[in-house]
């Protein structure tokens, strides 16, 4: 494995089934990520990240990588744009692991291009996203963000 | 929280965070480099920061990489500054109502 940029880490007091929920339904991404993670999460299948407003505009595409329920699930990441062109796809794999009672969730993003936007945006967008996903699982409520 | 402003209330501890925002996912090779005390005094210092969790881990191969971890540093922030910034912000919508905007 190639050096990954960023290893974040949160623990959550959830089970990994739920947290799993969490990480796929749109319905729950919505709530704390206000984009909703679109899929059948079949390995191979295509994944969309779009902005849960009117317009659901489509900000990330990627590919389904590995699947495994509820503890392991890794994606390909894109600006849309970049569709076609897999050497600017990055990954970020999802580590679900029980901790003492609560939920070690480790992303792991690598592959990413160095000085690009998509390391800019991930460097600021991560922790937001984990606290606030944090924050509905525990207390029920995501936090209030004006992305 | 309390193990995370244990944690930052040394200057070394801080430094070694420094460190790894300039430079994610270096050594104990790497980061002994930068600073004047032994091995294993480094060891210890990203140990308080691992069980802190602003320091995640990962093995590659033989080392361990260290990578600067901010998510509970974002957990006070939610918990503090957000709340005050939400209230600057209805303070501008008022302000605005008042001044007839829409």
């Amino acid at each position: 494995m190639e050096k990954p940029q960023f290893v974040y880490v949160v623990y959550i007091a959830t089970t990994a089934e739920k947290l799993w929920d969490a990480l796929l339904d749109a319905k729950l991404t919505a709530q704390y990520w206000q984009h909703e993670n679109v899929s059948d999460w079949k390995p191979g299948s295509r994944w969309e990240h779009r902005e849960s407003n009117k317009d659901r505009k489509l900000k990330l595409v990627g590919k389904v990588v590995e699947s495994k329920p509820p503890r392991r699930l890794v994606l390909t990441w894109a600006d849309p744009s970049d569709e076609e062109n897999t050497e600017k796809h990055s990954r970020v794999t999802f580590d679900i692991e029980p901790v003492k009672g609560v939920v070690r969730l480790t992303v792991t993003h690598d592959l990413l291009e160095p000085g690009s936007d998509m390391l800019e945006g991930i460097s600021d967008g991560w922790p937001k996203v984990l606290s606030s996903l944090k924050s509905l699982l525990e207390s029920g409520k995501p936090l209030p963000r004006l992305w | 929280m309390d193990r995370v402003f244990r944690a930052l209330a040394n200057p070394t501890r801080r430094r070694l965070l420094d460190s790894l925002r300039t430079r994610n996912g270096e050594t104990l090779g790497g980061l002994c480099a930068d600073l004047d005390m032994t091995r294993q005094a480094v060891t210890q210092h990203l140990r308080s920061l691992e069980d802190a969790n602003l320091v995640s881990t990962i093995r590659s191969g033989r080392e361990k990489l260290h990578y600067l971890n901010p998510v509970p540093l974002q957990e006070i922030y939610d918990r503090w500054i957000h709340k005050y910034e939400l209230n600057q912000l209805q303070f501008l919508t008022d302000l605005k109502k008042i001044a007839g905007g829409d």
